[in-house]
């Protein structure tokens, strides 16, 4: 996918002015972080999970090429292949020499961030492929031809009426108006679809080692229709996302679905083994795995490791403030929020995401709420270093940090300056006690006044009040 | 829970950069209530800036030699107060990881550390204060600043001290904990999306149907009542101090309503 990060403050402001925007996120949003707070409330151990998933994603991090070693012995043991992708070129590459020898015609997809990750969509296109997204959200921004603005819900960005809009231009009227005719419009078209796939895509929520088997949790049950209709089923994942055993998937389901949707299972959570076997009802033909490493082996052993337990829920950026008031375009890549700050710059380089990291206030509602205790705040804060280190930031910040240094390493001064701008702001201020627009401050006072100081500081008070 | 080394301790008073220079009534209602709460009050006057811009913003050397410079000044006390979650969440959770590995300097920062304490987490948490003898006539609702709450923990101290304030009816507004848009350099360095997230604080503070925004952070209260004053609200901003010491009187931060 385009990284169009380094527009990331046009973005941000043409989404705020955007009504339809605000809407859509404000509702869906509350929603997420409503049901999500009830449900935590109600299930006594949740911090205790929340430990026990960090302390066993980090295990399986630490000893991540056995676990890979297990599960890709696994995997052929059922009759299925694995394929290592160093990058998005790799993956892709697997993944069209799959579709081009089952001379493959008709592809549905269910909902995979890794597959945006490596631009799938736009190659298999390229190449002549029928490419249908089945999951909800994806079908309404692939009728868009826009990418997701979030990771499990892509079409958040969408009003009830837009989505509408669409429907009646792809599908023909008459135009449907509640959610009801709309899903009902959308399975109905899709149904078709995947009986005609004769490859199904999916992503991989858990990959378990003990077993080889491949997780999916989806709410549309369309994730299963993808993987069991078509004749081949490929799973596209991230080397990250293995655990070691069935039982230690069941902890990650109680956390995942609780952070995610506030829900305390997903509808449909369903493990594919392997391709079908002669006595198999149904299921595919062939099961490959595709994992991808794309810039994660070299987060292992690092500042950013803890970054890899991230089992992409979704809850940092349905609380995270800023998310709330930009939405997930302006990020510029696959992966918005507070998780995609982090992952952005280390996968698409530090030059071209400067405002990723700096955009966060550092308040921390995100690691508040992540299921695996990433601590995302000092993680924004370490690329800030980076980016410091490398000479990214702008020169002009540059320098008044280094003013504000040196002024603050010496008291004497330091003091000085707080008693002359004490006087003079509180001069500007008038008598309304604060200032309505002031040179060189317009990134304040164009949107905001400026409350004006006392006249004279704390520090010059208390000394002439403690003299005898 | 640290041990309280004298009968009348000395405190060394924070005086952080925004109150130091904007509004100093917090100081000296701060320097009040940790008289009240049996403790000298000292005031060094070589002390600067705790050094959160630099850290906050990749330049951790810059972070480190102020670190070392308020170590310096303020080591030798018994405890190291001051009115802000943000400033004082440097010293107690950032200074010790700024030092991580430095064999000089991060046992002197961790002893620092474990003596800091954000003004409302001392008056209850270390100095037991249940009551305080001040009046206030309004409807006031609280902002839990990031820092404060997330960092250091702050969330029933200063609702325990206020419920005891003669005349003051606390009602609690909507995503009280979320934050308001100032993030430091954030606010000027994204000022379009720092004023949208204040408008979404200033529609729950104007929603609660107070008359009085308080909250533990000068920064964040700067920033709403600048936004609060833009729009023309008549709500007044005080810091908790200022309302806990009696001292919240006058117009409140940014001056009048007109």
């Amino acid at each position: 996918m385009k990284v169009s990060s380094p527009q990331f403050k046009e973005k941000s402001v043409i989404a705020l002015a955007d009504p339809r925007l605000r809407q859509a996120l404000g509702q869906s949003r509350k929603g997420f972080v409503n049901k999500r707070a009830e449900l935590v409330g109600a299930l006594p151990e949740f911090e205790q999970l929340r430990d026990e998933a960090r302390d066993l994603k980090n295990h399986v991090l630490d000893n991540l090429d056995h676990y890979l070693e297990r599960y890709e012995a696994a995997v052929t043991a059922a009759g299925g292949h694995v394929h290592w992708a160093r990058d998005a070129e790799e993956a892709r590459s697997i993944i069209l020499n799959i579709c081009q020898r089952v001379n493959a015609k008709t592809i549905t997809k269910g909902k995979s961030m890794v597959s945006e990750e490596i631009g799938l969509n736009d190659a298999l296109e390229a190449k002549g492929y029928t490419v249908v997204e089945t999951d909800l959200g994806e079908y309404i921004i692939q009728l868009a031809h826009e990418p997701p603005s979030h990771i499990i819900a892509p079409a958040i960005h969408k009003t009830k009426e837009q989505v509408s809009e669409l429907f009646e231009a792809a599908h023909g009227g008459p135009r449907k108006t509640t959610v009801a005719e709309l899903v009902t419009e959308a399975r109905l078209v899709l149904r078709d679809k995947y009986f005609q796939a004769d490859v199904g895509i999916t992503g991989g929520n858990f990959l378990v080692a003990e077993t080889g088997s491949s997780i999916i949790v989806t709410n549309e049950g369309n994730g299963d229709l993808t993987q069991t209709l078509a004749r081949v089923h490929i799973v596209t994942s991230g080397i990250e996302r293995i655990v070691p055993t069935l039982e230690d998937v069941a902890l990650f389901l109680r956390i995942l679905a609780r952070s995610a949707t506030g829900q305390e299972t997903e509808t449909y959570t369903t493990l594919s083994t392997g391709p079908r076997r002669p006595h198999d009802l149904d299921g595919p033909e062939e099961y490959h795995v595709v994992l991808v490493d794309n810039g994660r082996t070299k987060m292992l052993g690092g500042k950013f490791q803890d970054m890899l337990r991230c089992i992409r829920c979704g809850a940092c950026m349905n609380h995270c403030p800023v998310y709330g008031a930009i939405g997930g375009h302006a990020y510029g890549w696959v992966y918005p929020g507070p998780m995609g700050s982090v992952l952005t710059p280390l996968f698409v380089g530090l030059d071209a995401t400067y405002d990723l990291p700096n955009a966060c206030t550092l308040n921390g509602r995100c690691e508040s709420v992540c299921p695996v205790r990433i601590p995302l705040p000092e993680l924004l804060r370490e690329l800030r270093h980076m980016q410091h280190q490398q000479g990214i930031r702008p020169q002009g910040e540059r320098r008044a940090l280094g003013a504000w240094r040196f002024v603050a390493e010496r008291p004497g001064l330091y003091q000085f300056a707080n008693r002359l701008a004490a006087r003079v702001l509180k001069g500007l201020g008038g008598s309304t006690g604060r200032i309505a627009s002031l040179p060189f401050a317009g990134a304040w006072t164009d949107s905001r006044d400026m409350p004006a100081p006392e006249g004279k500081t704390f520090l010059e008070l208390w000394q002439a009040r403690s003299k005898p | 829970m640290p041990s309280s080394p004298a009968a009348r301790p000395r405190v060394g008073l924070f005086a952080t950069c925004l109150m130091n220079l904007f509004r100093p009534n917090i100081g000296f209602a701060t320097a009040k209530l940790l008289e009240e709460a049996g403790c000298t009050v000292e005031v060094p006057s070589a002390q600067t800036c705790c050094g959160q811009p630099g850290y906050n913003s990749g330049d951790v050397d810059a972070a480190r030699a102020l670190a070392r410079q308020v170590i310096a000044v303020f080591e030798g006390f018994d405890y190291v107060v001051g009115p802000s979650g943000s400033c004082m969440a440097t010293l107690r959770v950032d200074y010790p990881k700024l030092f991580a590995g430095d064999a000089d300097w991060l046992p002197r920062a961790e002893a620092l550390a474990a003596k800091t304490h954000e003004l409302l987490s001392f008056l209850t948490d270390v100095r037991g204060m249940k009551a305080v003898a001040a009046d206030y006539a309004g409807i006031a609702t609280y902002h839990d600043s990031c820092s404060g709450l997330r960092s250091l923990g702050i969330k029933a101290q200063p609702r325990l001290l206020l419920g005891a304030v003669g005349g003051l009816e606390l009602t609690e507004m909507r995503d009280a904990d979320v934050c308001c848009g100032f993030g430091g350099t954030f606010c000027v360095k994204y000022p379009e999306i720092s004023s949208r997230m204040a408008d979404e604080k200033t529609a729950n503070i104007e929603a609660s149907g107070a008359d009085t925004l308080l909250g533990g952070d000068l920064g964040c209260l700067l920033h709403m009542a600048g936004r609060l004053k833009r729009q023309g609200s008549p709500v007044k901003v005080f810091h908790t101090a200022e309302v806990l010491a009696g001292m919240a009187t006058g117009e409140g931060i940014g001056g009048t309503s007109k």
